[in-house]
């Protein structure tokens, strides 16, 4: 009986230490969760802190890691998700939002959350004074945009016209404190900017006071900081990540890609195509400075059809960008999976259609060369930036693509400042070949491309009615999805405006750029998606293990 | 000649023979894409490899040779001849000439040079053919690269100026073209000779710097600019050191330019 009793508490003991071992290991496990210090480059100086004035790409990546929003888009799915703002409702004329806001919440320096806040923040944005970019997508129509507090924790924003796709919109708006004595330095988001060394970096520390906590209740964010460098040569970037240096690279060109993932495989990611794309486009501004017979080719929707054709973007794809990169279709990338037409294909490589749509306007060939029914052999320019090395490499590829049909290309590399001037101020260009780079996934973000009265109406900007009938009807398609908030009818005009330009190729589109990053071993939680920012997208669930990046 | 100097011309006339020969000894040409092998390594088809479009970097670095070892020199010919007439002449003159002269070549000195190139060659026209882009490329830098020589070449006259001998002339009723012709001239050739020599390396450096920002000669024809941007983004030069060739061809062309020049013409 004793030797019974003394057995089993002995094996209670043992069990006992079993659990604690078990706890301890579980605890140890979760705890490791927490702690260290995420560091990856900025590749500029951020302009500014204010998170209301963002406009360049270091700013965004700053405001995105400090900033509290009432939405998210969630850059795997492209689903929005509520953050500061547990629910919304947009009425059905568009015109107004109304947000239920998430109780509890303080900013990082104590300061409480209220919806006077998201008033104080929209009034300061749509003050015309701040110049804001992220308040120029707000203005729907002449009028005050007015803020409603029905509650603490309720807002109702009302604008004068109807805005399409409204609620997308408050992804880009970082809520401020309206009380708060530190200003923009109270932040909701996940971190707060601790030093700022100009030229140097930049040290962002955890917020105590941030809101979101895992599925296990512990607090996140579970990165201690995180150290952004300011460094502008791709090159020391590289390095630098190889080294162990950093743990992140957002964005990596073709040629760094495969570098790195043949000597370290697990570290190079690539997500597929991303949103941005680039293009070749001729001139079509009556006033510029080029001869007439240029112009009247330039202005065939034939010859434009027929250069496109005879471009090998598969070509492109392998050869400048190492496959890593896909052939675009049209204005919207295949990535953008709501608006992407899908009944639209990449034009493929046909040099012998090509040709024969050049005949049909009296182009000939002789002796190799092509010329016009005037006479004229078709020689023109393609302008370029210099120091983009994949866009040179393309523009070479074309060079070539198009001398095959007897078309006599002359690439020039301008530096930027020069080709901006000429392609959007003297119109001294015959054809241009340059990138968007896409953020956002809803139509209204290209409206400034597509309006014939937009300024980057590339090819014919600033008109003042438009020049040509397809201008016009994708200008009232353009419009007629802006100003509904139904998306199935916003939907159908969109994909009318993909087709139409499909048919007219005023923009010859060559090839959407996969998204291409670089994630350390050290790294945990990380999934790098297509939308900006690729790898940090998710930074409170990031963690950094030192002991594996003091290892590599 | 010294055993240098010897080399250095062996080594610059063998340059020039192999580009000329470039059609003969690399019939890919410069401009023909292989795109199924591009950045492919040293073959027997393609002897330096592939660029990253797949053109044959052997014809690329022949014809681009060519290119900046006949062209640099013109360039350096302009300049020297702006240099002998700016210069030369107003160190002849001396007075007012000479501190007009010294005042513009000191502004023309204070420009960012490269800057200059830069918005010289925005301001081109945009329908050239690459070959007449590459002749404009160095006839801009023969025009723009006259400045220093000047400055040198006043201050050489201007001593020759005061110089017995001339001063002699003078007093035997020598004056004007004749004298500058017949004395001041002949006595400032190994400056310019210098200036000359000295010049054609920093016309090569001048357009593959231009070159590496992408802003030199055009497309599809090649320079050693052109060529030295492939080193962007070699990290190790273990992985690829064909890719090195056009730098030490670089290095060492504008070494034999410098042991070309005699001890006397150093001197001047």
């Amino acid at each position: 009986m004793n030797m019974i009793t003394t057995g089993r508490r002995a094996y209670l003991r043992l069990l006992f230490c079993f659990a604690l071992v078990c706890f301890a290991l579980t605890s140890t496990a979760a705890f490791s969760q927490s702690g260290g210090e995420l560091r990856f480059c900025l590749r500029s100086e951020p302009k500014t802190f204010d998170p209301l004035l963002v406009d360049d790409d270091s700013s965004l990546s700053i405001r995105y890691l400090t900033g509290g929003v009432l939405v998210r888009a969630n850059r795997k799915t492209q689903d929005l998700e509520p953050e500061l703002a547990e629910s919304w409702k947009v009425s059905k004329d568009g015109k107004q939002i109304t947000f239920k806001l998430r109780r509890g919440v303080t900013f990082s320096d104590g300061s409480p959350f209220s919806s006077e806040d998201v008033a104080f923040t929209m009034q300061r944005l749509m003050d015309p004074a701040l110049h804001s970019s992220t308040g120029d997508a707000f203005r729907s129509g002449s009028g005050a945009v007015s803020t409603k507090i029905i509650a603490p924790d309720q807002i109702a924003i009302i604008f004068p016209a109807p805005l399409a796709g409204l609620e997308r919109l408050f992804d880009q708006v970082a809520i401020m404190s309206a009380h708060s004595p530190k200003k923009e330095a109270a932040v909701l988001g996940p971190f707060l900017v601790a030093e700022y060394k100009a030229g140097s970096s930049v040290l962002l520390r955890r917020n105590p006071n941030y809101w979101k906590k895992d599925s296990q209740g512990h607090r996140l964010p579970y990165l201690d900081s995180i150290r952004l460098d300011i460094q502008s040569n791709r090159d020391v970037e590289m390095l630098r990540f190889k080294r162990g240096e950093l743990d992140l690279i957002n964005v990596l060109d073709s040629d760094y890609f495969d570098r790195l993932a043949a000597s370290s495989p697990g570290l190079a990611h690539d997500a597929g195509a991303s949103l941005d794309s680039d293009f070749m486009w001729f001139n079509l501004v009556a006033s510029a400075p080029i001869p007439e017979y240029k112009r009247a080719w330039f202005r065939s929707a034939n010859f434009r059809r027929a250069i496109s054709q005879a471009i090998n973007r598969d070509d492109l794809s392998r050869v400048v960008f190492n496959s890593h990169a896909q052939p675009a279709v049209g204005p919207v990338s295949p990535a953008n999976k709501f608006w992407f037409n899908s009944k639209l294909k990449a034009e493929s490589y046909r040099p012998d259609a090509a040709l024969k749509r050049l005949q049909t306007d009296g182009f000939h060939l002789q002796n190799g060369a092509l010329f016009d029914k005037g006479g004229n052999a078709v020689e023109f320019s393609i302008v370029t930036n210099a120091g983009n090395k994949p866009r040179e490499r393309m523009a070479v590829m074309v060079q070539e693509d198009l001398g095959k049909l007897g078309i006599k290309v002359n690439v020039v590399t301008l530096d930027f400042p020069s080709l901006i001037e000429r392609i959007s101020q003297k119109f001294n260009y015959e054809a241009a070949m340059l990138g968007f780079r896409n953020v956002d996934l809803d139509p209204n973000g290209q409206m400034n491309i597509w309006l014939s009265s937009a300024e980057d109406h590339a090819w014919n900007p600033q008109q003042k009615s438009p020049e040509t009938a397809w201008e016009a009807e994708i200008d009232r398609l353009m419009r007629a999805q802006a100003s509904t908030a139904d998306p199935k009818k916003r939907k159908e005009n969109f994909d009318r405006v993909q087709e139409m330009v499909a048919e007219q190729t005023p923009f010859i589109y060559l090839v959407n750029q996969n998204a291409l990053s670089a994630v350390s071993s050290a790294v945990g939680g990380a999934n790098p998606g297509i939308l900006s920012p690729q790898t940090f997208w998710n930074a409170e669930r990031l963690t950094v293990n030192a002991s594996t990046r003091a290892s590599r | 000649m010294n055993a240098a100097r010897k080399l250095a011309c062996v080594v610059v006339v063998a340059m020039c023979a192999v580009s000329l020969g470039a059609s003969w000894l690399a019939p890919a040409g410069y401009a023909k894409q292989f795109r199924e092998a591009p950045s492919a390594p040293p073959s027997h088809q393609h002897l330096l490899g592939t660029d990253e479009v797949g053109r044959d970097r052997f014809a690329r670095v022949l014809y681009g040779t060519r290119i900046s070892l006949l062209l640099a020199p013109a360039a350096a010919l302009v300049s020297t001849v702006l240099a002998a007439l700016v210069g030369g002449l107003a160190g002849y003159l001396g007075g007012i000439w000479l501190r007009l002269a010294r005042g513009f070549t000191d502004l023309f000195l204070s420009l960012p040079w490269l800057f200059l190139l830069i918005t010289v060659r925005a301001l081109l026209p945009l329908n050239v053919s690459p070959l007449v882009s590459v002749l404009i490329t160095f006839l801009i830098l023969g025009l723009l690269g006259w400045a220093a020589s000047a400055r040198v070449l006043s201050t050489s006259a201007d001593a020759l100026r005061n110089s017995d001998f001339v001063l002699q002339a003078r007093a035997s009723g020598l004056h004007g073209p004749r004298l500058f012709l017949v004395h001041v001239l002949p006595n400032l050739k190994p400056v310019l000779y210098a200036q000359f020599w000295i010049s054609i390396p920093v016309f090569i450096l001048s357009e593959a710097n231009l070159g590496i920002l992408g802003l030199g000669v055009a497309e599809p024809l090649p320079s050693w600019g052109s060529l030295l941007r492939e080193l962007e983004g070699l990290i190790s030069f273990r992985e690829e050191p064909w890719r090195l060739v056009p730098l030490l061809l670089l290095i060492v062309v504008l070494t034999s330019f410098q042991l070309l020049l005699s001890n006397e013409e150093v001197t001047a």
